[in-house]
This record gives C-alpha cells, sequence and structure tokens, in this order.
C-alpha cells in the first residue's frame, strides 16, 4: 500500500470509528484522532474524563423550564443541547443504546427529571460492569413504577418486571418466544423483587415534580426460598441478577445488541460468538467488549461500513453537529429533539419497553422526507462556521475539475463519507449536467453546497 | 385510483379526525343550564344568557358553536355525551395516548388508525391512504411498515421546500428522483430504503398536485390554523387519490386561565372551519362520503379554579357529516357530588364503542383486531 493509500485507509477507518462511537466527526476533527492514534482514540473514547467543566449550570441558565424538569417536553431541551456539543461522545452514545434496551416509558412515568435521571444512569455506569447496570435499573424507581414492581407484593406478585427483567434486559429469547429460562423461574424473579419500590421526595420547587427514590419495604418481601434457574435459596433481587448474569444467554444477548448497535444490522454469528466470550471472562464488562469490538478487524472491514441505518438522533445530531453552531443552550439547540421526533424517534419517550425498532424500520416515507429536508437545510447553513470550513475543503481541493474529482471531495469534506457507486455516477452526472460553463450553472459556494445537499438526500446516507 | 365503492354496494366513505388538543371543557361545550349544581360548581366560569344557544330545556350549546348549533338543527352531527374510558388518567400525555392506541390498560406503539390503515392497505401499495396535517405522526397513525404523509401544508409539501438557496431545486429533484429506483433485491442502499424513498417522492408528487384539480368558491380563514388544515383536506379529497384517513389537531384546549377567552376563540374557530368545510364538501360532491370524529384526551374538572377548569375525565365527543343520524347519544352526567368521581363526571359510554363503529361503518375494517375485542357499535352512521 502506498503512503498516500493508507492515509486514505486510516481517515476512512477513522471516520467510521468516530461515526459509530459517536455522531461522526468534522474532517479536521478525522485528522487530529488519525494523528493520535487508532487503538489510542479507542482508549480516549472508551474513558471518557470531563473535556471542559460540567454544562449544567449552562443549561439551568438557559433552559429554565426544564429545571427540575416536569414533563418529558421540558427535559429534552437538556438531552439535545449535550448531544449537539459533547466532546464525549461515546458516553451519549452508550445512553443511547442503554435508553433503547432498558427502555423506561415516559408515556407512563410522565416525570422528566426522572427520564433524565436515567439517562445519568446510563451515562455514569453504561461503559462499566452489567451487572452493576442492571442492579441499579431494577433499583430505579422509574423503572419500577413503569413495569408495577410498586404493585408487587409479598403473597400477591406482580410478574411485570421479573419477566421484562429476563425476555427483554438480560437472558432474551428466540424467534419462537421461547428464552432459556422458564415460566417458574419468571415467576420466582418477581417473587424475589417484591419490596423493592420507590418513594416520591419532597419537590425543591412549589409545584415541581417529586423527585423518586428506591425504598426497600423488608416487611413486603418474599423470605421463602425460591428456586431460579436451577439454584434455590431465599434470593432477592440482587442475587437473581447475580445469576442472570453469569449465564451465557445473558452474555449471548448482549453481545447480540451491542453488536446490533454498533456494527451492523446484520449479526455476524462468529463475531457475536466471539464478543460473548469476552462478555464470559470478563464477567460483563461492557468496556472491555467494546474496546475488542472497535480494535476488531472484522469492525474496520468494508463490509459493516455503510451497514447500519441512522437512527433518527445519530442523524439529526450527525448533520446539526457539522455547522459547528452551537454555542449557548438556545431555542435553536433544544428543537433539535422535535426533529428527532418527526422522524419518530421521540427521545426519553420510547414507544414501549421493547424501545424501538431499529435498523431499516427507521425509514418509512414520512421520515425519509423528514431526514432529507432537515438534513439539507443543516448543510445548507452557509454561514455557520462548520459549512464554511466544509466549502473551504472543496476549494483548496485544487484544479481538477473533474465533475467525480469534485463530488469526491464534498463527501471528503463532509467528514470523509462515501456513497454507494449508483447514487455517486447519479451524482457525478449532476456535477456534470450542472458544472461551470452549462445554462444557468451555480458556482463557487453554492454549487458546493448543492452537492452536499444532494449527497444528504440519497438512500445511502441515511446509513453510517 | 379511487374507488368509489366497496364489495356491499355501499359508498365509500372517509374518515377525518379533528382532534382538540389539550383537554376540551365538556361543561362549557354543552352546558346544562338548568342544573343549579352547575351554577354552583361554576361562580366563575358558568354560562348563562348570551353565552349559551339552548338544544333543548336542559343543554346548550356554547354560543361560539354556531356552526354545530346548525348542524345539530340539520340531524348532522351526533353528540356524543359522557364518553370516556375505565380508570381515567388526568395526564394529557397519558390520556391522549389511550385515546391513540384504544388501549386504556397497556401501553402500545402501535395507533387504532394506524392498524386501520394496514388493513385497507396490506400491501402498502399507496403511500397516501392516510394523509396527516402537521408536522410528526400522531400515535393515533403510527404502526411499523404503514406509510404516512405528514403535510405542513400542502404548497410546500415534499423535498426542499422550505429551502434557502436550492436555486437549481428543478434540477436537484431530478436528481433525486433518478436515484431512487428500486433495483434487484441484496444490493446497496437496501431495495426496501429504495421503494420507501419511491414511495415518499411519488407520495410527495400526488399531494403537492392535489390543490391544482382543485377548484372552489370556499373562502377558507387564513389566520385560522385548523381552517387551513381543513382547505388543505378538502384539496387532497377532491384529487381522489384513494386517501381513507385525514387527521389535524387544533388547540390547545388546556384552559387553567382565562377560560371564558380562549376556549371562545378557539371554538369560533373551529365554527368558522367546519362551516367552510361543510361548505366546500357539498360543492365537492363529498358530503354524502365524509364523516367527521372530533375529540379530546379529556374533559375538564367539574368545579372552576376562579379563572379556568383542571385537567379532568369524561367528555363530550362528536360524530358529523351528511350520512350521520344526528341527536344526542348517551347520558349527561349527573354534577352531583355523590356522583362524582373525584370531582369530575363519570363517562358512561367507553369511547372503543365510537371506534368500532367508525372502523366498520366508515372504514368498512374489522373492529376486532384493532381494538382487540368486541365492542358494541352505536348506530348513528347510515350507509
Amino acid at each position: 500500500m502506498t503512503t498516500v493509500a493508507r492515509k486514505h485507509q486510516d481517515v476512512t477507518v477513522m471516520a467510521h470509528l468516530l461515526r459509530r462511537t459517536g455522531f461522526g466527526a468534522t474532517r479536521d476533527q478525522i485528522d487530529q484522532y488519525v494523528a493520535k492514534g487508532y487503538e489510542e482514540t479507542v482508549e480516549d473514547l472508551l474513558n471518557p474524563v470531563a473535556a471542559r467543566p460540567e454544562d449544567q449550570d449552562l443549561m439551568d441558565r438557559y433552559f429554565i423550564a426544564s429545571v427540575e424538569a416536569r414533563s418529558v417536553g421540558h427535559a429534552d431541551p437538556q438531552w439535545s443541547w449535550r448531544l449537539a456539543t459533547t466532546e464525549k461522545p461515546l458516553e451519549e452514545k452508550i445512553a443511547l443504546f442503554w435508553h433503547s434496551l432498558l427502555a423506561v416509558g415516559g408515556i407512563k412515568l410522565d416525570h422528566g427529571l426522572e427520564m433524565l435521571t436515567e439517562i445519568d444512569l446510563f451515562r455514569r455506569l453504561g461503559l462499566g460492569s452489567f451487572r452493576t447496570l442492571l442492579l441499579e435499573i431494577s433499583r430505579n424507581p422509574g423503572m419500577m413504577y413503569w413495569l408495577d414492581n410498586q404493585n408487587s407484593h409479598k403473597g400477591a406478585p406482580n410478574e411485570n418486571y421479573g419477566r421484562e427483567l429476563l425476555e427483554l434486559f438480560s437472558m432474551g429469547i428466540d424467534e419462537l418466544g421461547e428464552g432459556a429460562y422458564s415460566e417458574d423461574d419468571v415467576k420466582a424473579a418477581a417473587r424475589a423483587f417484591t419490596g423493592w419500590a420507590s418513594k416520591p421526595t419532597p419537590p425543591p420547587f412549589f409545584l415541581g415534580p417529586f423527585p423518586m427514590e428506591f425504598r426497600f419495604d423488608e416487611t413486603d418481601h418474599d423470605n421463602d426460598d425460591k428456586l431460579f434457574l436451577g439454584e434455590t435459596g431465599n434470593f432477592d433481587g440482587g442475587d437473581i441478577i447475580d445469576l442472570i448474569v453469569t449465564k451465557r444467554a445473558t452474555a449471548r444477548f448482549i453481545a447480540m445488541r451491542l453488536y446490533l448497535f454498533f456494527v451492523s444490522d446484520s449479526p455476524d454469528d462468529a463475531e457475536i460468538e466471539r464478543l460473548t466470550d469476552i462478555f464470559q471472562k470478563t464477567d460483563g464488562d461492557i468496556r472491555a467488549i467494546l474496546r475488542s469490538l472497535f480494535n476488531s478487524d472484522h469492525f474496520k472491514s468494508e463490509s459493516v461500513r455503510f451497514r447500519k441505518v441512522k437512527s433518527p438522533a445519530e442523524l439529526v445530531f450527525g448533520a446539526a453537529r457539522l455547522t459547528d453552531r452551537f454555542v449557548i443552550p438556545d431555542m435553536d439547540s433544544s428543537t433539535l429533539a422535535n426533529q428527532a421526533m418527526f422522524m419518530g424517534q421521540h427521545l426519553l419517550n420510547p414507544p414501549g419497553v421493547e424501545g424501538w425498532h431499529e435498523g431499516e424500520e427507521w425509514v418509512d416515507s414520512g421520515s425519509l422526507i423528514e431526514r432529507i429536508n432537515f438534513a439539507a437545510s443543516e448543510v445548507g447553513r452557509v454561514d455557520s462556521a462548520g459549512i464554511q470550513r466544509m466549502i473551504q475543503l472543496v476549494e483548496n481541493a485544487g484544479d481538477d475539475v473533474r465533475p467525480e474529482s469534485f463530488v469526491e471531495a464534498c463527501l471528503d469534506a463532509m467528514g470523509s463519507i462515501d456513497l454507494g457507486s449508483g447514487s455517486k455516477a447519479v451524482l457525478v452526472d449532476h456535477a456534470a449536467q450542472n458544472g461551470p460553463g452549462t445554462p444557468g450553472a451555480l458556482d463557487g459556494a453554492e454549487r458546493i453546497v448543492e452537492m452536499f445537499q444532494l449527497i444528504v438526500s440519497t438512500p445511502d446516507y441515511q446509513y453510517c | 385510483m379511487a374507488n368509489t365503492s366497496n364489495g356491499n354496494g355501499r359508498k365509500q366513505k372517509n374518515l377525518v379526525v379533528i382532534q382538540l388538543s389539550g383537554g376540551n371543557d365538556y361543561l362549557n361545550t354543552l352546558v346544562p343550564y338548568q342544573d343549579g349544581l352547575y351554577y354552583d360548581f361554576r361562580p366563575n366560569m358558568g354560562l348563562k344568557g348570551d353565552d349559551l344557544i339552548p338544544v333543548d330545556d336542559r343543554l346548550a350549546f356554547n354560543s361560539h358553536m354556531g356552526t354545530f348549533k346548525n348542524l345539530f338543527d340539520q340531524d348532522k352531527m351526533a353528540v356524543m355525551m359522557g364518553i370516556g374510558y375505565p380508570e381515567p388518567n388526568r395526564s394529557h400525555f397519558r390520556s391522549m395516548d389511550i385515546w391513540h392506541t384504544a388501549e386504556p390498560f397497556t401501553t402500545s406503539a402501535v395507533g387504532w388508525l394506524g392498524k386501520a390503515n394496514s388493513l385497507l392497505d396490506p400491501e402498502g401499495k399507496n403511500p397516501i391512504t392516510t394523509v396527516n396535517f402537521g408536522r410528526g405522526l400522531p400515535r393515533a397513525l403510527a404502526m411499523q411498515g404503514v406509510s404516512v404523509a405528514s403535510v405542513g401544508a400542502l404548497e410546500t409539501y415534499g423535498l426542499y421546500t422550505g429551502l434557502s438557496g436550492a436555486r437549481n431545486r428543478d434540477a436537484m429533484l431530478d436528481t433525486v428522483d433518478r436515484i431512487y429506483q428500486p433495483m434487484a433485491e441484496g444490493g446497496f442502499p437496501s431495495r426496501r430504503i429504495l421503494e420507501t424513498g419511491r414511495g415518499a417522492l411519488d407520495g410527495a408528487d400526488l399531494l403537492r398536485e392535489a390543490p391544482e384539480a382543485y377548484s372552489s368558491d370556499v373562502e377558507y380563514p387564513e389566520d385560522n390554523p385548523i381552517a387551513q388544515s381543513l382547505k388543505g383536506i378538502a384539496q387532497v379529497m377532491s384529487a381522489d387519490l384513494g386517501t381513507r384517513i385525514y387527521y389535524a389537531a387544533h388547540g390547545s384546549f388546556d384552559t387553567h386561565t382565562a377560560e371564558l377567552v380562549n376556549h371562545a376563540v378557539l371554538w369560533d374557530q373551529l365554527s368558522a372551519a367546519v362551516q367552510c368545510f361543510t361548505d366546500d364538501l357539498k360543492q365537492l360532491g363529498k358530503s354524502e362520503e365524509t364523516v367527521i370524529w372530533m375529540f379530546s384526551e379529556f374533559g375538564r374538572r367539574i368545579a372552576d379554579n376562579g379563572a379556568g377548569t383542571d385537567h379532568g375525565s369524561g367528555g363530550a365527543a362528536f360524530v358529523i357529516g351528511d350520512s350521520v343520524k344526528g341527536g344526542l347519544y348517551g347520558e349527561y352526567p349527573k354534577l352531583g357530588l355523590a356522583d362524582q368521581l373525584e370531582g369530575d363526571v363519570r363517562f358512561n359510554t367507553d369511547f372503543r364503542q365510537i371506534y368500532a363503529t367508525l372502523l366498520e361503518d366508515v372504514l368498512d375494517v374489522e373492529s376486532e383486531p384493532v381494538l382487540k375485542k368486541k365492542f358494541d357499535k352505536i348506530d348513528l352512521v347510515r350507509n
């Protein structure tokens, strides 16, 4: 491989890593990371440190209605701001991952503050031990209320949490609805979680929401022996989780979901087996699994590049971040969450305990029009610093006026992205038909921006 | 594309949903003006005298509902009194969700009309079987695999319409059109995404052309958003594109304060809008086949709070059209303390009975797959 080809390869793979671990990156950010090195970048991403002072005070000052947020509508400007500006992209990305997997329904909870608490929990624990995360989400007041554990009592257990814990959060079921556990295991788990509930605490503001906290009611807990997954004992919820996380079904379920979220919409059995082994060897250390995943040849290979449909959050914040225009938390940034909602992903309000159906199901005819129009308007913000730099990069690309080179220069400036050969050929054709010297042709920045807008309109751009 | 009759030889009907968002105050919509309890509980918000248009010796419409009183007098409006669902929820969010999914006891990602759409067009052949006026999809219309066009305004619907710059919009659209050509299975981008794009572009073309086919001398007020949405619906109807479900929202009815002013404005706007719309339907020859359904997520508290009313339960809903058997349905809830439900009126008609009626007698689809249960229909739609 020549030096130029290797450099191109490094940039392409780095751009891929940054799309999957975050929301893509600008061209100059990619170069900075390439200079740092791939594995070093992976370590940085996996170990986010505060890159600047925490911005909670800033948000509280500008998003006044979102302080102690009552509803999801009050709360989502806060997450919008973080997604639009974070310098710790994997922290937000892993929060999105768990938000859809350990889904708490905003509609039933109707409590903005509690939903933000949920997301914070995923930021803090999402890259650590799965055991700890599962224990903490099981002690989370929002989750307890959402899945009816409030109504689960000694002698009259409510099975909702026990069932979803096994089916949707850990061991999973196959296509036929069969899991590596039985109905009796569901009942035993439900008994073990009796007495786990929540209580409201006094609100900081008059008429404000009541922050909730975990409460264990010993008198309402079933202290009899339970038979769970072949073991017998006086188990409580923590013991149930300890047993669950040692099972290969759990390791495989989480490995599969991580693969689908970070690598490709089509599972690769061999790679998922490999990740399952790592889960078991490391007692479910999510950071260790992701480290091995991102550093694998499989992840870096062309076969998985652009093989995952972008979620609305990935599309919205990926396009918005290109503009580099967010300085203070204002209306402009707070409404980004609405854009994702128009495309079918209402953040902080997953449609049900299954989270969102991801992959190709994200795209329907209504959402596709929203996706294209939004992304086209973002890359059309010629007054923003980010788009200015992109235009400059294309202009700097040199004197080569062939339409192929022009399209390639635009793709590179947008963060080293690529298109399939079919779409690219049509865009090259467009560049040729409407190139300099043709009647009514655009030139300079206008022509470049138009090509950016066409690129984000392709079906190929719907993938990351 | 329009198929004007179904297997039974009956004329095919269309459903127009008008959602009154925010919780419409039932008691000040249909007022029990001879009931002293009403005035006892509403010392500040009680309507009397010129604020009322009496229906009978018991009930009166709010005076800002002139159009609706006329429709009622012509037997074209069915008023569903005391409508609701068991174990009412007073959160806007959750209660609207219950009306959208027809699931009072569990949460669901499938909307009742999304499901109805999937029954009307099982293979997803027509991307505009349902047209929603407004951004983003109400959950009522949501279902994986069901395409719904969500339109701000017809004239500007489609790609790049709000884009500044885009001088070469036509050339850009030609290029995008060339890209979204479905190809063989197994390629990249996937056939499914390409076909979706094709449907979106074709649907947008159809909808954008609808205003051209439309001609009418009804003048919808410009500064009245619900009137503009209903005008868009009339335009799509006039183009006969096979659309069966139309959706629009009006509000906000969340009148915790300044209720007397705000509630009046909202009903004035709605009266003007529906007057234009029903006149227009007559001109377009669509009166017989169009049924309007108006609902709100809940009614409001019986007792006023001084300046307005708070969230309640139970309410009124309306079914309107030339093929509707007008009149009062259900019972007006009693206001006495013993009859109240935590300060609210008790419902006596489950809204899912109306859904069953609308599904079977308007959209001609089976109601059971949508509602998961058989509900008794209410005989209010003529064939």
